[in-house]
């Protein structure tokens, strides 16, 4: 009977996300993480107003006119996080092919690739991240048979029909040992394929381009012609200290680039050349194995090291074995400031990492990650300390909306919370 | 002579052990009879450890930790309390003890544990750096190979092992073969103490396993060469007649050496544990009929992603489940993974155990531990603090036959012991110290106590603290 009642309020919940306009409604009574690399506050309050943040910080006395008021009790109330870079919503099962959207390995194109079309909103996982307080991420495909991967969305996590809020928001590119594989076995082929598929992109924007002796397809030239305007931010994944600066030397032989590093597992060597180049960072975050070569130096402490060297740094969330892992991994990274010879962060600027600081280096800082006037209305309430393992979210509103927990995963919690098949099978327990 | 001897004390050892894990279920026991106990006596003489265990014990000092909240491994938890050990073994955990004469670590605010274990790793078998020249997991070319060993692939210089120690707090681990394989090979069990050679790394009088796999992997491995298994009945077809072989082998008076039949024998005999790798309830029901069928037991089935939905019947087959606490949805068979499964299983008084399986997991094996309690908190299953340490202590140990001898800090027992700087199961603490056999082998504190294996040695990054 009561699995039958948590079904019905499922049907209607989602039923309310795909249709409701976002509410007003004011949580009081938080404990208070806004995203922005300060500490928690006691006795907090966010306000939101047309799916906006309209006030996030302490209590001040001033009135609203709403009749949603929610009292969460001393809860953690936190912005909903940013998951960048992850492949969620492009897969089901990764080891399912047909199932699996992340790389296109027998496409004709490459930089054209485009995943806003392909984005399922109801994946699972997109489900399990939003359990995990994931309401935004960015999603990019993995490169196949070229250095370049395509380009990049940002979604919401509402599993609503609208939840690319960007699309051909960024295009990805890889150096480093699997940009090497892919250009033709050498560093020294990625690093010409890469000049040269940006000059092709030149002269297509500037009307030279003929469509002989290029390498690159017509659609590919075309889908750089933001980057090379610096209109679409370039991330490119390096690892190998001497990766890392060959990107910074790219910087300069093409300064209208809008670079982002990616992985940078060794950023930490060379942190101070990063942030001297003003190259933010989605860093590797705990991965600290020599698992390729050019990972040698990698460390734990890579992304506080960086952090420390003045870099801006955010954490990329596809270092995380699972995009749901996100919290545990950024609590990892407190945990290390307590490590003698370690660098870690403070758990304002670990929360940070996964919140602000990835908008913020895709250049939407103050649009998402965190609750301040203006923001999405992104708003997650935690039963705890949201970086403890022990912690999940129980509430999570996506643009003003509150959206369901539920999932396969929850549905079969429940059918499998006792073996009683004394009247029927499991089949009809739902 | 003296050699010989030695290895045949150790062999006893070994199968007494073997055979305490066995009669630890008396379920177990019932279902599988004594059908199986001829081949022993008709075996052919040979060196059963032809390459044994060259491990000492490094020397330590008399240790007292004292005032630490302690986990024993049993499942208990004692406040403010005093652990003493001494030449290599555990003393007594109580409080009010005698700490004259030994070294004394303040252990206030801190907590210790026993040595975490993990039953499924391939350190050293897929070592870092994970290049083509250092897959030596999976012997990929037939889908039984029951004649390999795993300490023949391992690499006693993967950086893994230093990791495993230092963040995770590792000191003893089982090292499997792959998956692709339906019979794998020979596991071998390792303290997490670096060496020369993978025999200074042997687990002494620890029994072998043997790894077998369900499901997708070997069918799809094979199936892709058109050939047997391509199907789960193939696999089921295949592992059945494996099984009549080797008793049929066994069976003979005259036999030839053969190392497969060797193995596979040792398991129907107890002396070799089976860990099967298999995700799907469905799929694990079956096996533990094949076992009875044949006359073996499963110790613990691995990547136990659905024991939640056969919790009765892995208690009453007295199988361990050992599980990540939330990895979902990258294969088909992980596709109904839910994080409650280790509670759910603790519910139907099976036995969870959390494994990694992986050179990154294994460092924090005691946050997948701490996940999976409390997700069964939130769906009101309350499991206490020491029963989840022994998920990754004693109930490790006692699926991999070494629970006599460590996975808990019991008198005469191995010291193996972490000193974490905070509650274990918080994402905040992180070991301090950690002892194997009494030895300090990990400090925090101590930049120079911290192993360095051979490959990182003049590289970037050389005694880091990773």
């Amino acid at each position: 009977m009561t699995i039958r009642a948590s079904l019905l309020g499922a049907v209607a919940a989602l039923a309310f996300a795909a249709q409701a306009a976002a509410q007003d409604f004011i949580i009081v009574n938080a404990t208070l993480v806004t995203g922005d690399g300060s500490e928690p506050i006691e006795d907090g309050v966010v306000v939101v107003e047309r799916g906006r943040v309209a006030y996030a910080g302490p209590a001040t006395g001033q009135s609203y006119a709403t009749d949603q008021i929610i009292d969460v009790n001393e809860a953690w109330v936190t912005p909903g996080l940013v998951a960048a870079v992850t492949d969620l919503g492009l897969v089901d099962v990764s080891g399912v092919a047909s199932s699996n959207d992340i790389s296109a390995s027998d496409a004709r194109f490459n930089a054209a690739l485009d995943v806003a079309p392909a984005i399922n909103p109801i994946s699972q996982h997109i489900l399990v991240a939003r359990t995990n307080g994931i309401t935004r991420a960015f999603v990019a495909p993995d490169p196949s048979n070229s250095i370049f991967a395509g380009q990049g969305a940002i979604i919401d996590t509402s599993g609503d029909g609208d939840v690319v809020m960007k699309p051909r928001a960024f295009q990805m590119v890889t150096l480093g040992e699997g940009g090497a594989r892919r250009a033709g076995g050498s560093r020294t082929a990625s690093h010409v394929e890469l000049r040269n598929a940006l000059r092709e992109a030149r002269d297509f924007a500037a009307g030279r381009w003929s469509g002989e002796d290029n390498l690159l397809t017509r659609a590919d030239a075309e889908a750089l012609g933001p980057v090379i305007s610096g209109r679409q931010p370039l991330l490119v994944a390096a690892d190998r200290a001497s990766d890392i600066r060959a990107v910074i030397a790219l910087s300069k032989e093409f300064p209208r680039l809008d670079l982002v590093l990616v992985s940078a597992t060794e950023g930490w060597t060379v942190a101070s050349e990063i942030a001297a180049a003003s190259i933010p960072v989605i860093a590797e975050s705990l991965q600290d194995l020599p698992e390729r070569f050019e990972q040698l130096a990698s460390t734990q402490s890579n992304i506080g090291r960086m952090h420390a060297a003045g870099v801006e740094v955010a954490f990329n969330a596809s270092s995380a074995r699972f995009t749901h892992m996100y919290t545990q991994y950024a609590g990892n990274l407190v945990a290390l400031s307590h490590m003698p010879g370690a660098s870690g962060l403070t758990w304002g600027e670990a929360f940070a990492s996964i919140s602000s600081a990835p908008a913020e280096a895709m250049g939407m800082g103050g649009q998402m990650g965190v609750l301040k006037p203006g923001a999405v209305g992104d708003v997650v309430v935690w039963d705890g300390d949201p970086l403890e393992v022990s912690s999940a979210a129980i509430r999570v509103f996506i643009d003003g909306v509150e959206a369901p927990l539920e999932s396969h995963q929850t549905r079969l919690r429940e059918r499998y919370r006792d073996l009683d098949e004394s009247d029927l099978p499991k089949a009809y327990d739902w | 002579m003296a050699s010989v001897m030695r290895v045949i004390v150790g062999m006893g050892s070994a199968m007494a052990l073997a055979a305490c894990a066995t009669t630890g279920s008396s379920e177990a026991l019932a279902d599988n009879g004594d059908s199986t106990s001829t081949a022993v006596e008709t075996s052919p003489v040979f060196n059963k450890d032809p390459y044994p265990s060259t491990y000492r014990p490094y020397p330590g000092v008399p240790t007292a930790l004292v005032g630490a909240t302690v986990f024993d491994g049993t499942g208990r938890e004692f406040a403010d309390t005093t652990v003493l050990f001494r030449d290599g073994k555990v003393e007594a955990v109580g409080s009010g003890l005698d700490t004259s004469g030994y070294t004394v670590i303040d252990g206030s605010g801190k907590y210790v544990t026993p040595g975490i274990i993990d039953i499924h790793s391939h350190l050293g078998d897929y070592p870092s750096p994970s290049v083509p020249a250092h897959s030596d997991g999976n012997e990929a070319t037939s889908p039984t190979t029951p004649d390999v060993w795993a300490e023949h692939s391992v690499w006693p210089q993967d950086p893994g092992f230093s990791r495993a120690l230092a963040n995770g707090g590792v000191t003893s681990l089982q090292i499997l073969p792959g998956s692709a394989n339906l019979v794998g090979g020979r596991s071998v069990t390792l303290k997490n103490v670096y060496s020369r050679t993978v025999q200074g790394m042997k687990f002494p009088g620890a029994p072998y396993g043997m790894k077998m796999a369900c499901g997708e992997n070997p069918k799809r491995v094979y199936g892709g060469r058109n050939r047997q298994p391509s199907t789960r009945m193939g696999n089921f077809a295949v592992n059945r007649q494996t099984w009549l072989d080797v008793k049929a082998w066994a069976e003979k008076d005259e036999r030839k050496r053969d190392l497969g039949k060797e193995t596979m024998a040792g398991v129907l005999d107890g002396e070799i544990l089976i860990h099967n790798h298999c995700y799907r309830a469905d799929e694990m029901a079956l096996v533990m009929s094949m076992a009875k069928e044949m006359g073996y037991r499963v110790s613990a089935f691995h990547h136990a992603v659905e024991s939640y939905k056969i919790g009765d019947l892995l208690r009453e087959n007295g199988v361990c489940s050992a599980i990540w606490a939330d990895w979902y949805g990258f294969k088909m068979e992980s596709y109904d993974a839910i994080p409650e499964n280790g509670a759910l299983l603790y519910q139907a008084g099976a036995c969870v155990v959390i494994h990694s399986d992986s050179d990154q997991d294994i460092q924090r094996l005691n946050q997948e531990a701490a996940k999976a309690q409390a997700a069964g908190a939130r769906i009101g299953i309350e499991i206490p603090d020491g029963e989840v340490i022994r998920w990754i202590t004693l109930n490790a140990a006692t699926a991999m036959g070494i629970e006599e001898m460590t996975g808990s800090l019991e008198p005469g027992k191995m010291a193996d012991v972490v000193l974490w700087n905070g509650d274990p199961l918080s994402v905040y603490s992180r070991p301090e110290k950690v002892w194997v056999d009494g030895a300090l082998l990990f400090d925090a504190n101590d930049r120079k106590r911290r192993p360095v294996s051979d490959f990182e040695l003049g590289q970037p990054g050389e005694g880091d603290v990773k």
